[in-house]
């Protein structure tokens, strides 16, 4: 059996996907904070599941040009897949943003920090927001 | 072709039971929470394999629904977090 272009570029963007989503899995085991793993479990996941929508992207794709009978469904397929694209690209960097907010906020500092410029901006801001309303 | 996708999809399930793991050892909230959205995305991941591997179109939208549903539960929880907590 002889593997044609798309088959193998499929293959590699799913290699790509699990690699990337299995280092993600190992992130969060083996960073010391939880804004490390945060960090490491985030965006390797982000990247990886990119790369299983372009997957099932390309085999939408390729099943539309190799059985002209059903090239509807498996073009609306593809579009489907482009909209959740759209979604997870939007969404999972601003959840990750908006847990390390809060973390920081709630008072959890990180375990190994060397500076702190985000602290000393909110300090700063409450001082001055302080002194005017006084 | 469709064997690969479902292969790929029990790989992703895989490493969720991994990140379950640090779900139920996380030392502190954070650590949970952190666990959970890498959960979600993963799920998301899942349903968009077996939608490629059983050829139904639905599983996509199932997929697009849950990706935003969760993007409002990790706000939720973040706007919960800044309340401050105990280490």
């Amino acid at each position: 059996m002889t593997l044609g272009f798309p088959e193998i570029l499929i293959y590699i963007f799913l290699s790509i996907s699990l690699i990337f989503n299995g280092l993600g899995a190992i992130a969060l085991h083996r960073f010391p904070d939880v804004y490390t793993r945060l960090h490491g479990a985030t965006k390797t996941t982000t990247f990886g599941t990119i790369f299983a929508v372009i997957s099932v992207i390309t085999y939408a794709a390729y099943m539309a040009h190799t059985y002209p009978d059903l090239r509807g469904k498996y073009i609306s397929m593809a579009l489907h897949a482009v909209i959740t694209l759209i979604a997870l690209i939007i969404t999972n960097p601003t959840g990750a943003h908006a847990i390390a907010r809060g973390l920081y906020r709630g008072g959890y500092k990180p375990d190994y920090i060397v500076v702190d410029y985000y602290g000393k901006s909110l300090n700063n801001k409450e001082e001055n927001s302080g002194g005017a309303d006084e | 072709m469709e064997d690969a996708f479902l292969l790929a999809a029990i790989i992703v399930s895989i490493y969720g039971l991994v990140v379950l793991l640090r779900l139920f050892l996380g030392p502190t909230p954070g650590d949970r929470v952190v666990a959970v959205d890498t959960l979600n995305t993963f799920v998301v991941a899942v349903m968009l394999l077996l939608g490629a591997a059983f050829k139904r179109t639905i599983y996509l939208d199932i997929a697009t629904v849950y990706a935003l549903l969760s993007y409002i539960g990790t706000l939720y929880i973040a706007r919960y977090l800044e309340g401050g907590f105990k280490r």
